[in-house]
């Protein structure tokens, strides 16, 4: 009974501090929709950074990539694959998506489809299309916070009652501070995750084998296919490698939420910046691949991979540490969900909500129903979460499956003149329909020995070149709008 | 919206061959390196060196970045 209530009290404290710190940050910002979304467009080279790293070492990572090196060994590797190369492809696409913002006051993913196809229509889909991929990805968050207090407390509060508490308080920040309290919260969280993993990533294998050669060659002693794919799988091969690399490369920063963070940045040159830099915090990764590999000798015979880096810690360190990591895990799992809740909330109700059924709601109003939303999307989330019994891993492969369905539209809207708004629309439709029905055929990580997102994303580029070649583009595309303008302009100063 | 030069384009590429298209070449155990599979090994290693092709992408783009803020500020007077 003491240790628990010592790794409890640990946890509490560490919430309760990234808690208030969150409930702070709103001081000194009046906070309109603007303020709450995209934080005024004025974060420089350090909030970006925390805002975009604190979204992307979720608890996907922290729990999920263990998790699948200890149930699927080598095809948990993509993760490392993907890692350096989602910050090579927004090298090149995320300052012009900056650029796009800042001339025309984008705040969401959906506003982009919307002005550069002019079709309302076409952005009330695209933010249907984003809440939908953003539930699987709350899900996993608030399963994390579930897994890690019943861990946390030995088993003595059931993981329902812990997802509940963890959610309420999330959706309590994200009420109040928006999204610059998220990026001061993602500091403390990043601090302790980095520590809690270097550490356990180093010390377990030497507790255990005495290092990480021994540990290795322990491994590949005991199960000698478990390190290469199709590892402990039948179908995760190569071509599924090279096919789910692929998709969460381009797909990666088609996650709403991620998208929307561009828009925090003071220029398109801190973006740059950030693409370059960032694959070296991924090097954490690969510690929690060690850690997931010891599992597979030390527990070899868990039912739950997601819980194969807790119960090491559980099993290994005093319940202080327990209580370190449970907090650093839970704050992993409320900052993003946190985010993640609000952008689902900002494209429901300013680009699905408002133009479709309420036109002429006022701003402040639509701010109103964007927090009431954050409260429903957070209960659904949590009903989702109760019923769920898939792994981390593959719910979040699932959501980019469908996220990635929007690079094509990106991509051709901000470099292609011949792409029009039909072809755009009809690539999406058929691209998020392949995808959607092939997982739910029972093929969620595979079809054929392939990614189904990635097939989506093949039918979704060729349909899109098809259509637009037998359509005209009505609209200008970003870059003849810009000259439109300046032209425009010029021509005034010459009178 | 100017497209990025194809200078960076193909230093772009190259993290993409090492860590995805050639996954058949490397995805072994042996040789073990530093105690590390040689897989896990190969992937770890391209976490350190595509920042540095991002470096050299970087440094090729930001003279044409600066070139277009100036002419769109322009513009806009």
């Amino acid at each position: 009974m003491k240790s628990t209530v010592v790794a409890f009290a640990i946890i509490s404290a560490i919430v309760t501090i990234g808690t208030v710190v969150g409930f702070l940050a709103r001081y000194h910002h009046k906070m309109d929709l603007e303020q709450w979304t995209v934080g005024g467009r004025g974060f420089g080279l350090v909030l970006v950074w925390l805002l975009m790293a604190g979204e992307i070492f979720t608890t996907f990572t922290f729990l999920g990539a263990s998790g699948w090196a200890y149930s699927r060994g080598g095809p948990a590797l993509y993760i490392l694959g993907y890692s350096p190369l989602i910050y090579v492809v927004s090298f090149y696409t995320l300052p012009l998506i900056w650029e796009v913002g800042q001339k025309y006051r984008l705040q969401t993913q959906a506003d982009f489809f919307q002005v550069r196809y002019g079709s309302t229509y076409l952005g009330a889909f695209v933010a249907l299309v984003g809440v939908l991929c953003l539930i699987p990805y709350v899900q996993i968050q608030v399963i994390g916070l579930g897994l890690i207090v019943e861990i946390a407390s030995f088993g003595r509060i059931h993981h329902t009652t812990a997802m509940i508490v963890g959610c309420t308080l999330v959706a309590a920040f994200v009420f109040v501070s928006g999204v610059r309290g998220v990026a001061w919260v993602s500091m403390i969280k990043d601090v302790l995750l980095l520590l809690a993993a270097v550490y356990i990533g180093i010390a377990v294998p030497h507790i255990y084998f005495g290092g990480i050669r021994p540990m290795f060659a322990a491994l590949i002693q005991a199960k000698p296919t478990h390190l290469v794919m199709p590892g402990a799988t039948n179908e995760l091969g190569h071509s599924w490698y090279v096919s789910t690399v692929l998709m969460v490369s381009l797909g990666f920063y088609m996650w709403p939420q991620y998208f929307g963070a561009t828009f925090t940045a003071r220029n398109g040159r801190v973006l740059r910046r950030n693409a370059v830099i960032m694959p070296l915090y991924a090097i954490t990764m690969p510690l929690m691949f060690f850690v997931g590999f010891c599992a597979v000798l030390i527990l070899p015979r868990m039912s739950n991979g997601d819980l194969s880096l807790l119960t090491i810690v559980q099993k290994t360190f005093p319940t202080w540490f327990l209580g370190v990591v449970g907090g650093a895990g839970a704050l992993t799992a409320m900052v993003p969900a946190a985010i993640q809740l609000l952008t689902g909330a900002a494209l429901y109700t300013k680009n699905l909500f408002r133009p479709i059924v309420a036109p002429r709601m006022t701003d402040q109003q639509v701010a109103r129903l964007a927090k009431v939303m954050v409260l429903v999307l957070t209960f659904g989330a949590v009903l989702l979460a109760i019923y769920s019994s898939t792994s981390l891993v593959s719910l979040w492969l699932i959501g980019l499956a469908v996220a990635a369905q929007l690079f094509p539209g990106v991509i051709l809207g901000l470099f292609s003149k011949r792409v029009t708004t039909s072809g755009v629309f009809a690539g999406l439709v058929i691209g998020t329909g392949i995808a959607v029905f092939l997982m739910l055929a029972g093929h969620e990580q595979e079809y054929h020995g392939l990614n189904p997102g990635f097939l989506g994303l093949c039918f979704n580029f060729a349909v899109t070149g098809l259509v637009s070649k037998f359509t005209t583009a009505r609209v200008l595309g970003f870059g003849e709008k810009v000259q439109a303008v300046a032209a425009s302009h010029s021509g005034n100063a010459c009178l | 919206m100017k497209p990025p030069s194809l200078g960076a384009i193909l230093l772009g590429l190259i993290p993409f061959a090492a860590a995805c298209f050639s996954v058949s070449l490397w995805d072994r155990v042996h040789p073990i390196v530093l105690g590390i599979p040689f897989n896990l090994f190969w992937l770890i290693s391209w976490l350190l060196l595509t920042p540095l092709f991002m470096w050299r992408a970087y440094r090729l783009e930001v003279p044409r970045s600066r070139e277009r803020t100036e002419h769109g500020e322009d513009g806009g007077h």
